[in-house]
């Protein structure tokens, strides 16, 4: 048998436990939704947020433990008001967004550790929790990243222009009739889910790393806006695809091996930096 | 008498207990070209704003008329020019109210296009909004507000930055396309290169100290008022033309 025959069959074998199956979908759509939806937090110079309202949903986590409610049920609501408490302290702009991210959803994070150190938790493995772990993947998980993933596109589809100009330039949007608020909640909800949905394989600690990178790696490579986004989203899932991959083969934590995939991809475009830039066609006729 | 599109009565606006503006009466009526000048901080922004709805006045009340599409071109200044839209896409999102396709569609291509070429921004379609000049740059969110179909189009310093050829160019522009019908209101810190060639302008110091043509408005009185120091003005070839330097008031002052 050749040597490339041996590396097919040890490339696939793990494609025969359902386990690895299950991970293996969940952390392609959690890339491709993760750098879809980062496009936007970049953009809005939100890259932090990612991280914040993990923390703040970790958190979630500990007290609807606590409870004895539903864990994503509790996690989402407590991330989805850590993100809608964000985006109206933003919009009213006493402070800056960054100060807004780190007060809101550091608070919240530290309110649940207190009720943990307090009460105790009956939440899920807590290091499968910060770093992603393919055999937390469950069926379940599978069609809540499939739900989500297509709210996400049916929400980009349907509201395509209306998210562009807000993000762009908000106050312009607004004086042409464009419900920006409206606009900003519901992304804060897209946030929060793809938060939650992508948790277990990549890990509280790595999430914002698959919402950032993709989107500024795409970033650099293109200097239109639907580009970016297919782009972000490409990046996103062949990560999430090859990193489960490597946390098999290496038995590492998936959200680790995710995270340094697309940390390549930057890597790359970094250095090829002008010449990649010139090949994909960036500066002209881009749309 | 033109139709009245928006008219502002009693307008006073806050930003917490400070006073921006204080009971402001404007009328904007179909065909104006309207200039509004005064000093950083007399409220020329805020009154756009309230003109716009944007901002809630503490009271009085601006009336637009039902229906009225109205557009505005912000100050280069406050564009993120890292964002990766081209010209094409940044003239695009402008049509975003009610549901839109995702993608500009050919007739909507055409009609970004046909505004394009208008605004001598024909062929730049594909190119990202940082590579092209201040001028340009300035005409593509013109480009932009006019694809919303806006009757009044509102523009914040449209000649900030722009050096004077540039500045008459804009000018030019903003002459024909109210000549072709559209109602542009504007604000403006360019006293001579700007607001002495509009037909209308509103000297605004939180309040409104003079309204009327540049005759009637660029008279040393009326500017020492809204700008707190006194001017002198020269009539040069028919024009107004506004002298602000101290040392013209040094050598009045030794005469």
């Amino acid at each position: 048998m050749s040597g490339v025959a041996v590396l097919a069959i040890d490339f696939l074998k793990p494609f025969e436990f359902e386990f690895f199956r299950n991970g293996i979908i969940v952390a392609t759509l959690a890339g491709a939704l993760c750098g879809v939806v980062g496009s936007y937090v970049v953009l809005r110079n939100m890259s932090y947020i990612g991280h914040g309202l993990s923390h703040a949903i970790f958190g979630g986590y500990a007290v609807a433990g606590l409870l004895g409610i539903n864990l994503f049920l509790g996690a989402g609501a407590w991330g989805l008001l850590a993100a809608l408490t964000i985006g109206a302290i933003v919009r009213s702009r006493p402070i800056g967004s960054d100060a807004a991210i780190g007060v809101v959803t550091t608070a919240a994070f530290a309110f649940g550790l207190v009720i943990v150190q307090i009460y105790g938790s009956n939440g899920p493995n807590a290091d499968a929790l910060l770093f992603g772990n393919v055999l937390g993947v469950t069926l379940a998980d599978v069609w809540l990243i499939i739900g989500v993933s297509i709210c996400a596109l049916a929400f980009i589809f349907l509201g395509y222009r209306q998210l562009l100009f807000t993000t762009f330039d908000a106050e312009v949007a607004k004086a042409t009739g464009v419900n920006t608020g409206l606009i900003d909640g519901l992304l804060m909800v897209l946030l929060s889910a793809t938060v939650i949905s992508t948790m277990n394989v990549l890990g509280v600690t790595l999430i914002a790393a698959s919402l950032v990178v993709p989107a500024v790696v795409a970033r650099m490579l293109t200097d239109s806006f639907p580009r970016m986004l297919i782009l972000a989203g490409v990046i996103g899932a062949v990560s999430g695809f090859v990193g489960m991959n490597a946390s098999y083969h290496l038995d590492v934590a998936s959200g680790p091996t995710i995270v340094l995939t697309s940390a390549v991809f930057f890597i790359v475009a970094f250095a090829a930096g002008v010449p990649l830039r010139r090949r994909i066609g960036v500066a002209h006729g881009a749309h | 008498m033109n139709e009245v599109f928006i008219q502002a009565t009693n307008l006073t606006v806050t930003y917490g207990s400070e006073p921006v503006l204080v009971e402001v009466d404007l009328e904007v009526a179909e065909g104006d070209l309207l200039g509004i000048v005064g000093p950083s901080g007399s409220g020329k922004s805020t009154l756009l704003k309230a003109l716009l709805g944007s901002v809630a006045p503490l009271s009085g009340q601006v009336e637009r008329r039902a229906g009225l599409t109205v557009g505005l071109v912000p100050q280069v200044e406050h564009i993120d020019w890292s964002f990766p839209v081209t010209v094409a896409e940044c003239v695009g999102m402008a049509r975003a109210r009610g549901w839109r396709t995702p993608w500009i569609k050919r007739s909507e291509r055409a009609e970004i296009c046909e505004i394009t070429e208008r605004l001598g921004l024909g062929g730049l379609e594909g190119r990202h909004i940082r590579e092209l000049s201040g001028g340009q740059q300035q005409r593509v969110f013109l480009a932009r507000a006019l694809f919303t179909d806006a009757k009044v189009i509102f523009l914040d310093e449209p000649t900030s930055g722009l050096d004077v050829r540039t500045r008459h160019e804009v000018l030019h522009l903003l002459g024909e396309l109210n000549e072709q019908g559209l109602t542009i209101v504007l604000t403006t810190h360019d006293l001579n290169g700007i607001a002495a060639h509009l037909p209308r302008i509103v000297c605004l110091n939180t309040t409104v100290i003079g309204e009327g043509s540049p005759n009637e408005v660029l008279i040393p009185d009326v500017l020492e008022r809204t700008y707190g120091s006194p001017m002198r003005v020269l009539e040069h070839g028919g024009m107004r033309v506004v002298v602000d330097s101290p040392l013209f008031l040094l050598d009045e002052k030794s005469a």
